[in-house]
C-alpha cells in the first residue's frame, strides 16, 4: 500500500510529468533530432571521407607506381640514346682520325705532291735548259747558213766580173794592171783572171724553180744537181743550109758493122783449114751424144748403163734428191730418248728480284 | 679627174689585147693610190665590163683584172661590198682555178683585201667557194704565190670561230703547220698568224692547231732573226695558252717558257707584248704554272720589261704579268718581291702621266695581299698613298704579331716611326692594322716614337722642378 500510496501520490504528478515530459519532449525532440542528423551526418561524412582518403590513396599508389615506371621506361630510352650517341661520338672521332690521316696522305701524294712539284719544276729548268741550248744552237747555224750564203753570193760575184774582165789578164808583153812588176807577187785577182773563162755572148740560165728552193734549206749542203739544170745542147740552133739527106739515114750509114767477105776475114795462112777447124769446133760443141747413132742395134746390149755423176753415188745410186731432200738422221737425235734433269740454280737466272745484283 | 675613167673605159673592150691589159693595169694603179678613184672606178661602172669575159682572156689580163679588184677593194668595207655586187668573186676564184701561179696569186691577193674588212665580206669568199683553192695554193712551190694564200686565209679566218672553222675544215692546218719550218722570213710571218687567227676563236680550234704538232717547231720561230716572225710566233702561243690550264701546262711541258723568255729579251718595243701576254696567260692558270714561270727566270725578264720600255701598253702588259706570277701564294708574292720591282710598281702608280693605273692598282693589290717579305716591303711603307698603304699596313699587321726577328728589324729601319705617323680615321681598316702593330710593341717603344713625343718630354723637363 505504501508502494501504492506513493504511486497516487506520484499520480497527480503524472499528468503534469506526462505532459511536461511529452513537452519536454516536445521541446528537445527538434534539438535532439538535429543532433542526431548532425551525428549521424557527421558520421557519414566520417565515413565517406574515411572511403575517400582511402580511394585517394590507393590511387596515388596506382599512379605512383604506373608514373615510376614510365619513368624508368623513358629513362632507359634516355640512356639508350645517350648512350648510343656517346658510342656514335666515338666512332665519329675515329672515323675523323683515320679521314684526317688518309685524307692527309692522298693530299700529300696525289694533289699537293711536293716533291713531284719539285721534280716537275726541276725537270722544266732542266727542260728549259736543252730547250735553250737546241735554240741557241738553230740561231747560231741559221746565222753560220746567212753568212755562208753571203760569202758564196760575194764569191759568185767576183768569179763572174773575173769572166766579164777576162781582157785585163797579163801577157807577156803587156803586164796586167793586175800584175804590176813592182809587186812581188801577182793580186789574187790576177790568179782569179788567169782561172777563169771568158763569158760567151747569150749565158743561157736555165733556172728551175727548184734549186733556189732547195739550196735555201740549211740541211741541204748541196742543191741536187737534177740533170735537166744542166745545158743541153740546142736542138737545131743553125739549120744546116742546102738539101741533106736525113740525118737518121746518113748515121745508120756511118755506123753500120763491118761485114767483111770470106777472104777479108779469114787468115793469110790456109785459110781453108783454119775455115774447117772453125766447123769442125762448132759441130763439137754442138752435139749431145758422142756415140752416135750406130749401124747394129745389138751392138750395145750387154755394156752397162752408165749413170749420169750426179745420179751416181760411190758404189750406189744415191737416195739423196730423189728419196728425200733434206739432211735429216733421225737416229742420231737424243733429245726425245734422254731426259737429262734440270738445273735449279740455273732456272732462277734473271728471274730473282735483288737489288744487289740488280736483276729484276 | 680629167676623164680619164671615161677614156679609159672602152678601151678596155678594144680588139687588141695588149690594150686590153694596159688599160686594166692604167685603171687599177689610179685606183690603187686614192680612195676616192677607186669610188670613180665603181661609179664609172667598170667593173662589169672588166669582169665579163675574164675566164677567155689571157693571163696578163687576168692578171691586171685582179689587180683592180684589189686595188679597189683595198680602201674600205662599201666598196669591197660594190666589188662582191658586180659579182667579182666568182670570176676571181675562175682565176685561182688557172695555171699560171701569177694569176692566182693576183687573184688571192685580191681575195685577201676584200675578206679583211668584215665578217659578211668573209663569208661572201667562202660562199664563193674560194677556201680549198686557197688551200691548194698554198701548196704550190712558188713562195710568193704561198704567203699571199696564206695571208688570205688569215685574214679570212679572223673574223669569227665559224669562219676559222670553214678554213680549218679545207684541211689549211696541216699545211700551214709544214710551212712553220719554210726558211722564208716573210712566209713564216703570214703562217704563224694565220694559225694564230685560227686559234683564238675557241678552245677545239686551238686544240686542232696543236694537234698539227706544231710544238716543238714553233719554238724555233721565236728565234729566228726577223722580228715579226718572233712577234707571230708568239701571238700563237698566246693564242694557244690563253684557253685552258692544259694547254699552258702543254706549252710548259715543251719549254716553251723558257724560248718565250729568251725571245722577250732579244727584242725591243711592241713587238715584244705578245711575248708578256704568253706568260701573264699562262701564270694566271693555276699556282704550279705560275712556279713553272718563276722557275724559268720570268720574273727579272719581265722586271727589265717594266722598265726599260717606254710605250705603256707594253708597260702594263708587263705590270699585268707580274700580276698574275704573284698573287698566288705567298711563295710567289716573294719571288716577285724579291726581284725589287714592286718600287718601280708603285712608282709607276703613281706617276699622274701614266693612264694605266687600274692595272697597276690591280697588280699591286694582288701582290701585296700574298706578300709576306717584309723586307721588299719597308721601302713602300714611306711613300705610298693611303689605298695601297692599308694592304702594306695589313700585311705587316699580319708577320710581326708572330715573328720576333721581323719586329726587331721593323723598328730599326723606322718602320714604326712611320706608321705612328700614319692619320687613319678611327673605325677604318687602317686603324684597325695600326692598331694590331702597335699591340705587338711595349708602351714605351710605340710612345717613344710617337710624332711630337720629343716636345712632351721636353715639356715635362720644363715641368719638373728639381727637389
Amino acid at each position: 500500500m505504501a508502494a501504492l500510496a506513493r504511486l497516487q501520490a506520484r499520480l497527480s504528478w503524472l499528468r503534469e510529468e506526462y505532459y511536461r515530459r511529452n513537452r519536454s519532449v516536445d521541446e528537445n525532440r527538434k534539438r535532439e533530432y538535429k543532433a542526431a542528423i548532425k551525428i549521424q551526418s557527421w558520421f557519414r561524412g566520417c565515413r565517406v571521407r574515411a572511403y575517400l582518403r582511402y580511394l585517394n590513396k590507393m590511387v596515388i599508389l596506382i599512379q605512383k607506381w604506373w608514373r615510376g615506371y614510365r619513368s624508368r621506361r623513358y629513362f632507359r630510352k634516355m640512356v639508350e640514346t645517350a648512350y648510343f650517341i656517346m658510342k656514335m661520338n666515338f666512332y665519329n672521332e675515329m672515323a675523323v682520325r683515320i679521314q684526317k690521316s688518309w685524307r692527309g696522305y692522298y693530299v700529300r701524294t696525289y694533289i699537293h705532291n711536293y716533291y713531284a712539284l719539285k721534280k716537275y719544276l726541276e725537270a722544266i729548268s732542266v727542260n728549259n735548259e736543252i730547250v735553250r741550248n737546241e735554240l741557241q744552237e738553230y740561231a747560231e747555224m741559221m746565222e753560220n747558213e746567212e753568212k755562208r750564203k753571203d760569202l758564196e753570193k760575194k764569191e759568185k760575184e767576183k768569179k763572174y766580173r773575173a769572166r766579164k774582165m777576162h781582157y785585163l789578164l797579163s801577157t807577156e808583153q803587156i803586164a796586167g794592171i793586175y800584175n804590176s812588176p813592182f809587186r812581188k807577187s801577182p793580186d789574187p785577182m790576177e790568179l782569179l783572171l788567169q782561172k777563169s773563162k771568158p763569158l760567151s755572148h747569150r749565158q743561157q740560165q736555165v733556172k728551175s724553180p727548184f734549186t733556189y728552193k732547195l739550196y735555201d734549206w740549211p740541211t741541204c749542203t748541196r742543191p741536187p744537181t737534177f740533170s735537166t739544170s744542166q745545158t743541153l745542147p740546142p736542138i737545131s740552133r743553125q739549120k744546116p743550109q742546102g738539101p741533106f739527106r736525113n740525118t737518121a739515114e746518113v748515121l745508120r750509114q756511118r755506123f753500120k758493122p763491118l761485114e767483111p767477105t770470106l777472104r777479108a776475114a779469114a787468115s793469110i795462112n790456109s785459110p781453108l783449114e783454119k775455115a774447117r777447124e772453125e766447123m769442125k769446133r762448132e759441130e763439137w760443141r754442138n752435139c749431145i751424144h758422142d756415140n752416135e747413132f750406130l749401124p747394129f742395134s745389138s751392138y750395145h746390149k750387154n755394156k752397162k748403163y752408165d749413170p749420169s755423176i750426179h745420179r751416181s753415188g760411190k758404189y750406189v745410186q744415191e737416195t739423196y734428191g730423189i728419196k728425200h731432200f733434206c739432211e735429216v738422221q733421225p737416229n742420231k737425235w737424243i733429245a726425245d730418248k734422254v731426259m737429262l734433269p734440270s738445273i735449279v740454280l740455273f732456272k732462277k737466272f734473271g728471274k730473282t728480284y735483288s737489288r744487289t745484283g740488280q736483276i729484276m | 679627174n680629167s676623164g680619164v675613167m671615161s677614156l679609159l673605159k672602152p678601151l678596155l673592150l678594144d680588139v687588141v689585147p695588149t690594150i686590153q691589159h694596159t688599160a686594166a693595169l692604167a685603171l687599177g694603179r689610179l685606183a690603187n693610190y686614192n680612195d676616192d678613184l677607186a669610188e670613180a672606178v665603181v661609179k664609172g661602172d667598170i667593173l662589169p665590163h672588166l669582169l665579163c669575159s675574164l675566164s677567155e682572156q689571157n693571163r696578163f689580163y687576168k692578171k691586171a683584172a685582179a689587180f683592180v679588184l684589189r686595188a679597189v677593194g683595198k680602201h674600205s668595207p662599201q666598196l669591197a661590198q660594190a666589188v662582191v655586187q658586180c659579182g667579182a668573186l666568182e670570176m676571181l676564184v675562175i682565176c685561182l682555178e688557172d695555171f699560171d701561179p701569177g694569176v692566182k696569186e693576183a687573184a688571192s691577193w685580191a681575195i685577201g683585201y676584200i675578206a679583211r674588212h668584215n665578217s659578211e665580206l668573209s663569208q661572201a669568199v667562202v660562199d664563193a667557194g674560194a677556201v680549198p683553192l686557197l688551200v691548194l695554193c698554198i701548196q704550190e712551190p712558188e713562195i710568193a704565190l704561198k704567203r699571199i694564200a696564206a695571208s688570205t686565209l688569215s685574214d679570212i679566218s679572223k673574223h669569227s670561230p665559224e669562219l676559222a672553222q670553214t678554213v680549218v675544215d679545207a684541211g689549211a692546218i696541216a699545211h700551214l703547220a709544214q710551212m712553220i719550218l719554210n726558211p722564208d722570213a716573210k712566209l713564216k710571218r703570214q703562217v704563224l698568224s694565220a694559225l694564230s687567227q685560227i686559234a683564238k676563236h675557241s678552245l677545239d680550234l686551238a686544240e686542232l692547231v696543236v694537234e698539227a704538232e706544231i710544238f716543238p717547231v714553233v719554238l724555233t720561230c721565236l728565234k729566228d732573226s726577223d722580228e715579226y716572225v718572233k712577234k707571230n710566233g708568239a701571238t700563237l702561243i698566246r693564242e694557244i695558252a690563253k684557253h685552258t690550264p692544259e694547254l699552258s701546262q702543254l706549252i710548259v711541258n715543251a719549254g716553251g717558257v723558257a724560248a718565250v723568255i729568251d725571245c722577250i729579251g732579244s727584242c725591243r718595243g711592241s713587238v715584244r707584248l705578245p711575248g708578256i701576254m704568253v706568260l701573264g696567260y699562262i701564270a694566271a692558270h693555276s699556282e704550279n704554272l705560275s712556279m713553272a714561270v718563276i722557275v724559268s727566270k720570268g720574273i727579272p725578264r719581265l722586271c727589265a720589261c717594266l722598265m726599260e720600255e717606254h710605250e705603256d701598253h707594253v708597260k702594263a702588259a708587263a705590270a699585268w704579268a707580274l700580276g698574275q706570277v704573284g698573287r698566288h701564294t705567298p711563295e710567289h708574292a716573294r719571288a716577285v718581291a724579291v726581284a725589287n720591282v714592286l718600287p718601280t710598281l708603285l712608282a709607276l702608280y703613281m706617276d699622274t702621266r701614266s693612264s694605266e693605273d687600274l692595272q697597276m692598282k690591280a697588280t699591286l693589290k694582288n701582290i701585296l695581299q700574298k706578300c709576306t717579305y717584309l723586307p721588299a716591303l719597308e721601302p713602300l711603307l714611306h711613300d705610298a698613298p693611303p689605298n695601297i698603304m692599308k694592304h702594306i699596313v695589313g700585311q705587316f699587321s699580319k708577320v710581326l704579331p708572330h715573328d720576333s726577328k721581323a719586329r726587331r728589324l721593323f723598328v730599326t729601319t723606322g718602320g714604326l716611326k712611320k706608321v705612328q705617323e700614319i692619320k687613319a680615321e678611327s673605325g677604318s681598316l687602317l686603324q684597325e692594322y695600326i692598331k694590331t702593330i702597335n699591340n705587338c710593341y711595349p708602351e714605351e717603344i710605340v710612345r717613344y716614337y710617337s710624332p711630337g713625343y720629343s716636345e712632351i718630354l721636353l715639356e715635362r723637363v720644363e715641368n719638373y722642378h728639381p727637389v
